[in-house]
């Protein structure tokens, strides 16, 4: 018998010898108590989140929690049922309502999670004979979309436009086209030239997706996303979207102005064959989401730490994935992964939680230390933040 | 263009990328032999398809393991 999991072997390795070297270990943190949207208590330390893309900090907004309890007395634990059975309550109408709102757009469709919403979009819209032109940094849940879907998948050069264009153009005529982009790409926390590329999408007759996961709530005057900021949400067929960032929760959606959207509902899968949304859930999520549409003065102040962090980082000598902050994401880039997962540690051990994101779900094999802030996270936790870095990355002798 | 003539120019322009130098025959294998990542593959990909104005799908990639299979690729594409 031929073990399955011998193809793991080098992983296993690489893992036992990073732990071997006596690093706390990066990928099973756990969170034995959640004090608010920036604190909590993991491995035995109150520790400042940095790494938890809870940008709007709703999570323990009142309003929110008590929309959930409410959900949990009147509409039970859980629905048991697709959504095309059992499964759709008056809080999963609400909260496609509430999106429909937050977007100005015709339809909204409720998935159970944000990687369902692009799996069973992409994989269902893009079929046998049509084209899939995406960036080669989109997310795993646009990938795998891609490989569960029959059409012929296109990758170009990360923000590329002329890659993009130049694929576009050489599909064989009356070929179906979706062009799939990123609003921010989550690794380096950079955004995409999305007016532009959009243009030339749109030029060459391809239909476009956009996933704002990492933009909602935050950027653009109505925390629309990149496409709103850039004006031209109006040309974007299908928005993707996540309830497991700003809006506090878990679960996803998709927003279009499509005619023939409605029809999704009945022949994409990963929507057909899951559970819904627990009522708490989803109330929660509608809560949040209108809430959202308020949020001129967090999304400002979530600006400054931005600024502020990127700034400090720079300044005390870090590398960091963009030159300007151009999200609430914010990379600092390490030297290799031995030395990238000492200073996660470093930092831990200051009380400070970051994401150690590595190959292969980082761009051009690099570690990186990836820091998403929080709008509740205060100007003097943010002085803190800079100082802890400065300390850590000192001690591992990376600055 | 036919194979011997495609043959040629892919010989051209997998140079650059072929950085350790391995003697390169139609049998050689892109991850085994050249050892190539993710992004070289890629960047590879993408000289190719400017030089010769063609698509090579992923899913087409995913049939394509050697240097002789990616000739052939090549060859019919140009169609």
């Amino acid at each position: 018998m031929t073990d399955l999991f011998n193809k793991f072997d080098p992983l296993i390795e690489q893992r036992r010898a990073l732990l071997a070297g006596g690093v706390e270990d990066p990928f099973n943190l756990v969170m034995e108590r959640v004090i608010s949207p920036t604190v909590a208590v993991c491995n035995g330390r109150e520790t400042i989140l940095l790494g938890t893309y809870n940008y709007m900090g709703m999570t323990f907004d009142p309003d929110v929690i008590a929309a959930g309890k409410e959900a949990l007395d009147d509409y039970g634990s859980g629905t048991t049922g697709s959504r095309v059975l059992n499964g759709t309550y008056a809080g999963h109408k609400a909260c496609e309502e509430a999106l429909k709102e937050f977007y100005g757009m015709d339809h909204a469709m409720v998935f159970s999670t944000g990687y369902q919403a692009n799996l069973g979009i992409i994989s269902t819209m893009a079929g046998k004979g049509d084209y899939i032109v995406l960036d080669i940094d989109s997310h795993a849940s646009i990938w795998d979309g891609c490989k569960m879907g029959d059409a012929e998948v296109v990758p170009f050069k990360h923000n590329d436009i002329v890659a993009m264009e130049k694929r576009l153009k050489r599909i064989p005529e009356g070929a179906g086209k979706l062009v799939v982009l990123e609003g921010v790409y989550s690794m380096l926390g950079d955004i995409a030239p999305l007016k532009e590329m959009i243009r030339v999408a749109k030029e060459n007759g391809a239909m476009v997706l956009v996933d704002e996961a990492h933009s909602m709530g935050f950027i653009g005057p109505n925390g629309r996303g990149v496409a709103e900021d850039q004006g031209c949400l109006e040309d974007v067929d299908f928005v993707i979207g996540t309830f497991s960032k700003s809006v506090g929760t878990v679960g996803g959606f998709c927003v279009s102005n499509h005619p023939k959207f409605e029809i999704l509902r009945l022949v994409c899968r990963p929507y057909v064959f899951t559970a819904s949304l627990p009522p708490s859930v989803v109330h929660t999520a509608a809560t949040s989401i209108r809430k959202l549409m308020h949020g001129a003065n967090k999304r400002a102040h979530l600006w400054e730490n931005s600024k502020t962090l990127h700034k400090g980082l720079r300044d005390k000598g870090f590398t960091l994935g963009t030159d300007e902050p151009q999200s609430a994401i914010i990379a600092v880039i390490m030297p290799d992964l031995e030395r990238g997962a000492a200073m996660w540690e470093a930092l831990l051990k200051e009380g400070l939680y970051v994401n150690l994101a590595r190959p292969p779900a980082t761009p051009a094999g690099m570690t990186l230390l990836r820091c998403s802030l929080c709008a509740e996270h205060s100007a003097d936790q943010v002085q803190t933040i800079i100082g802890m870095f400065e300390r850590a990355g000192k001690a591992v002798g990376i600055i | 263009m036919d194979r011997a003539a495609t043959a040629e120019k892919i010989a051209e322009l997998i140079e650059p990328f072929n950085k350790k130098g391995v003697a390169i025959t139609e049998a050689t294998t892109f991850a085994g032999d050249l050892e190539w990542d993710s992004l070289t593959v890629m960047d590879f990909v993408a000289a190719i398809e400017d030089d010769f104005d063609i698509i090579i799908s992923m899913n087409q990639q995913a049939e394509i393991e050697n240097y002789g299979q990616l000739i052939d690729a090549v060859t019919k594409l140009q169609g």
